[in-house]
């Protein structure tokens, strides 16, 4: 029954995923290539490079690439289905008891002090997608030659944000367009 | 009636939306929800998102999928959470669907791949800006202590490249033991 095992490991790729994205990469590789031989290596690589270039979590993307080779439109939904069930399960019974307790001074001011590990956490986040764009590397251990154009993009970018307030999606919009047209120039002179 | 349909309708399209432009990964989704929902809708506080994106960050699972659920719930209960969950997949199951049935097309061609890297460079934009908005208060205010506590998250995670489920499992246990030891001072005085 492919149906049910693909739901299964799904829900089990979805239920131990801790740390989303590049963290559960060995976690899904192990079920995938390894275990159930539904991908090879190679065709598991060339999965990654697509979901770098494509939105969305990489647990979706390979839940329903894998689910569409294995079991159709169906398996495509079935495995995206078990994917996403333990975390609506188990964030549904968090946001119970998150409401529940909000307004308690003991949540409210446990909450104050992590808000500003948030704040750091963004702004890591923020430090590695810099680090991806203009050095094509997040680890600063392995660092390519500046790519001048990524960092004009993204300071034209941040400059913009601040100072028009334009919508993140506009602005990605506009360095998508910026990007085409400035690579294509220095890639023909 | 009519005004519940729309709110719903008003969610699934806005989750839909920001889930085709989350390029780079959780956070890039949770920035968006801000400037979406916080910033433009205000249907959420500042407060409830960056408690969100602490939820969704620790629990496991997509981070997209555990912070559209957080949201869902919010706005409109079980019904709520389908409605974002659906939003949130649906574009990326449809990309990977027909990417599926084979990908070469899209990933060695440098049309594609220029518009990525500008889109990347915004993303990087859009990330630091959310940065410098979430600093700027602790900074307005003189809070040095929480101040400090954004800069060490930073460089666990930036440079010493700590797993950021253990900083926030972390955190959280540290916020509870001292929120616990401030009520009991209290309490005594």
């Amino acid at each position: 029954m492919v149906y049910l095992e693909l739901f299964l490991i799904f829900a089990q790729v979805g239920l131990f995923g801790f740390g989303g994205g590049y963290a559960c990469i060995p976690l899904i590789q192990s079920k995938v290539v390894d275990q159930y031989h539904w991908l090879s290596m190679g065709e598991f690589g060339d999965l990654i490079s697509i979901s770098q270039m494509t939105p969305g979590p990489i647990v979706i993307n390979t839940a329903t690439f894998v689910g569409t080779r294995i079991g159709g439109p169906w398996g495509a939904v079935v495995a995206t289905l078990g994917s996403v069930l333990p975390s609506i399960i188990i964030v549904s019974v968090i946001a119970y008891f998150y409401k529940k307790y909000k307004h308690t001074s003991f949540v409210n001011d446990t909450m104050v002090i992590i808000h500003p590990v948030v704040a750091g956490l963004i702004g890591s986040a923020a430090f590695s997608l810099l680090m991806l764009s203009v050095f094509g590397s997040s680890s600063i251990l392995s660092l390519d030659f500046p790519d001048f154009i990524a960092m004009s993009l993204s300071a034209v970018g941040f400059i913009v944000l601040r100072k028009f307030k334009l919508s993140p999606i506009t602005v990605m919009l506009l360095t998508g367009a910026a990007g085409l047209a400035l690579y294509y120039v220095f890639s023909i002179i | 009636m009519k005004v519940a349909v729309k709110k719903y309708l008003s969610l699934f399209l806005s989750m839909l939306q920001l889930s085709a432009f989350t390029f780079g990964g959780g956070y890039v989704i949770v920035t968006l929800m801000r400037s979406k929902f916080v910033n433009k809708l205000h249907w959420l506080t500042e407060d409830e998102m960056l408690d969100y994106t602490a939820i969704a960050q620790a629990a496991p699972g997509a981070v997209a999928v555990n912070a559209s659920i957080l949201v869902g719930n919010r706005l409109g209960g079980a019904a709520g959470v389908f409605v974002a969950v659906l939003g949130t997949v649906l574009p990326p199951f449809a990309i990977l669907s027909v990417l599926s049935y084979g990908y070469a097309v899209v990933q060695n061609n440098q049309v594609v791949q220029w518009v990525l890297q500008g889109m990347q460079a915004g993303v990087a934009a859009v990330v630091a800006d959310v940065t410098v908005s979430l600093v700027l208060p602790y900074l307005r205010d003189k809070k040095y202590r929480s101040l400090f506590v954004i800069l060490l998250t930073f460089i666990l995670v930036a440079f010493f490249e700590v797993n950021i489920v253990f900083v926030l499992l972390g955190a959280f246990v540290i916020a509870l033991l001292l929120t616990a030891i401030r009520n009991k001072k209290d309490g005594r005085a």
